[in-house]
């Protein structure tokens, strides 16, 4: 076994430099952004050597970019310092509200979203608001950028679908269309500090009338991996989020859930939480895309 | 298998040079290497807080920091908070309210209460309450504590 190392390199290709040569050497290096899952598992039984390559001083890493039709959010930066951009917050408030779920005042100084995501816990409470946003993952690997749905990024339970040669360098939104907004709520036993016994997702648009004309809707910890569910989304589009149209995106996302039972709840008690969460934040974003 | 590395940073105002292993968290740096032990190890997995140091100003839990990503970065710990004259008055109004009994939790509730204070300059009791949801304490109850940060509150505001 050998032991651990630290690089920090600077640019796009020396990380992917770095990222080959172990590859080709048959050696392991991880990607650290906040290190708030990875000092964790390292002191908690993965505690193998391997180089840690570092990308928080990689310029391309630390952007936040506002374009005309998307929003570029680099794979670096802290959920505290994405939570100061006001500008960022009336785009996306609901997957900033759950960046900012993510633990305390002291990890959100570290943590990123595409950290959360990587790392690919089923209750990682960002997956699910930026499915529903519609967000892709801008890859950096040996061949150049190739992007991909975040709803495909997460294989399973803490696998993703990078190549060892492989990092994530940031995630790229849509800009929200007229009248339409996002939300994301997830239910935990205490009122803070706790992992999601589920999460829901959802981005709507409304037409000037109120009729919701576009719909994504995501749900997580009740399943592998976060789920985009279409039926759900379905289920209100066309509707003013009536009631009736709620509870059928409701029954979507329980049928869609196949959560486990554990000390936080049980299957049966999981499922019907994620189908009120989905109602309630479908009625949070449509109250937002409507203001 | 040991790789150590020459780091350079700044602790408390001070420029230190120190040597560690690439796997060292920022804790182990402060405490064994640099003998700054008023930073607490509560958990080492950052659900207490009792590690809670600014790194550039920012707060954050030293166990979740690795001691080679201090490079060129600003540290300010327990010790760096006091003032040349005595008590920093978050220090104070902690004694005055019996806000700690053991005392492993307070070097980290106060370098988070100064960094709210930094930022909320006039918080109220639920801003303080989840700013500091992040700081454990399992001996004094979080009632005393609040009400230390909301007097240090107060005075800093007339002071400023
Ligand atoms: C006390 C505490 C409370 C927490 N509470 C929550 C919570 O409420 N909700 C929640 O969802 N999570 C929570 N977490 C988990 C963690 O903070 C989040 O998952 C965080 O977003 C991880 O981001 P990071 O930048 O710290 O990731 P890191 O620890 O740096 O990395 C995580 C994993 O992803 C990989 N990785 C990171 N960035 C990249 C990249 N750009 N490209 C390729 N791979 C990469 C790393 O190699 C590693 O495997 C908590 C953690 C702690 C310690
Ligand atoms: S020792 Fe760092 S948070 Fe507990
Ligand atoms: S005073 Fe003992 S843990 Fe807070």
């Amino acid at each position: 076994m050998g032991g651990y190392t630290y690089v920090a390199p600077a640019t796009v290709a020396d990380a992917l430099t770095i990222l080959s040569e172990h590859k080709n050497n048959g050696t392991r290096a991880q990607v650290l952004a906040g290190g708030t899952d990875l000092l964790v598992q390292m002191r908690s039984g993965d505690n193998a050597g391997r180089a840690i390559v570092d990308i928080k001083n990689i310029k391309e890493s630390n952007n936040l970019v506002f374009g005309e039709t998307e929003t570029f959010i680099g794979a670096a930066i802290s959920s505290a310092v994405l939570n100061e951009s006001e500008k960022l917050k009336e785009l996306f408030p609901g997957l900033l509200e759950a960046a900012d779920l993510i633990g305390s005042t002291q990890i959100q100084g570290r943590a990123t979203i595409a950290g959360n995501l990587c790392n690919a816990s089923p209750a990682g409470d960002t997956i699910p608001a930026l499915i529903a946003n519609s967000g892709v993952c801008v890859i950096s690997g040996p061949s150049g950028e190739r992007q991909m749905a975040v709803e495909e990024f997460v294989t399973g339970v803490g696998t993703n679908a990078l190549s060892s040669e492989e990092f994530v360098l940031g995630l790229r939104l849509p800009n929200p269309a007229l009248r339409t907004s996002d939300a994301y709520l997830r239910f935990i036993p205490r009122t803070e500090m706790d992992i999601a016994v589920a999460g829901a997702g959802v981005s709507l648009s409304l037409s000037e009338d109120g009729t919701c004309i576009a719909a994504r809707v995501a749900i997580g910890a009740v399943a592998p991996t976060a789920l985009l569910v279409e039926d759900a989304a379905e289920a209100i589009v066309g509707s003013k989020l009536d009631e009736g149209a709620l509870s059928k995106a409701s029954e979507a996302c329980s049928g869609a859930a196949s959560p486990i039972s554990d000390k936080r709840g049980t299957a049966e008690y999981r499922r019907k939480v994620v189908g009120v969460l989905c109602k309630r934040a479908a009625v949070i974003a449509r109250d937002r895309a409507l203001s | 298998m040991s790789n150590k590395v020459q780091i350079q940073s700044s602790v408390n105002g001070e420029i230190v040079d120190f040597l560690c292993d690439p796997q060292e968290t920022l804790l182990d740096v402060l405490r064994n290497r640099l003998s700054l032990t008023g930073t607490k190890e509560g958990c080492a997995t950052g659900d207490c807080g009792a590690c809670s140091v600014l790194l550039d100003g920012r707060l954050t839990c030293s166990c979740l920091v690795l001691g080679v990503e201090a490079v060129d970065k600003e540290i300010t710990t327990i010790e760096g908070i006091s003032e040349k004259d005595g008590l920093h008055p978050i220090q104070r109004k902690f004694l005055e309210r019996a806000a700690l009994q053991c005392g492993i939790c307070t070097p980290g509730l106060i370098v988070a209460t100064k960094a709210l204070l930094e930022k909320h300059k006039d918080p109220d009791e639920e801003t303080i309450r989840y700013w500091l949801a992040g700081n454990l304490c399992r001996c004094t109850g979080y009632d005393k504590i609040v009400r230390a940060v909301q007097d240090a509150a107060k005075e800093l505001s007339y002071e400023a």
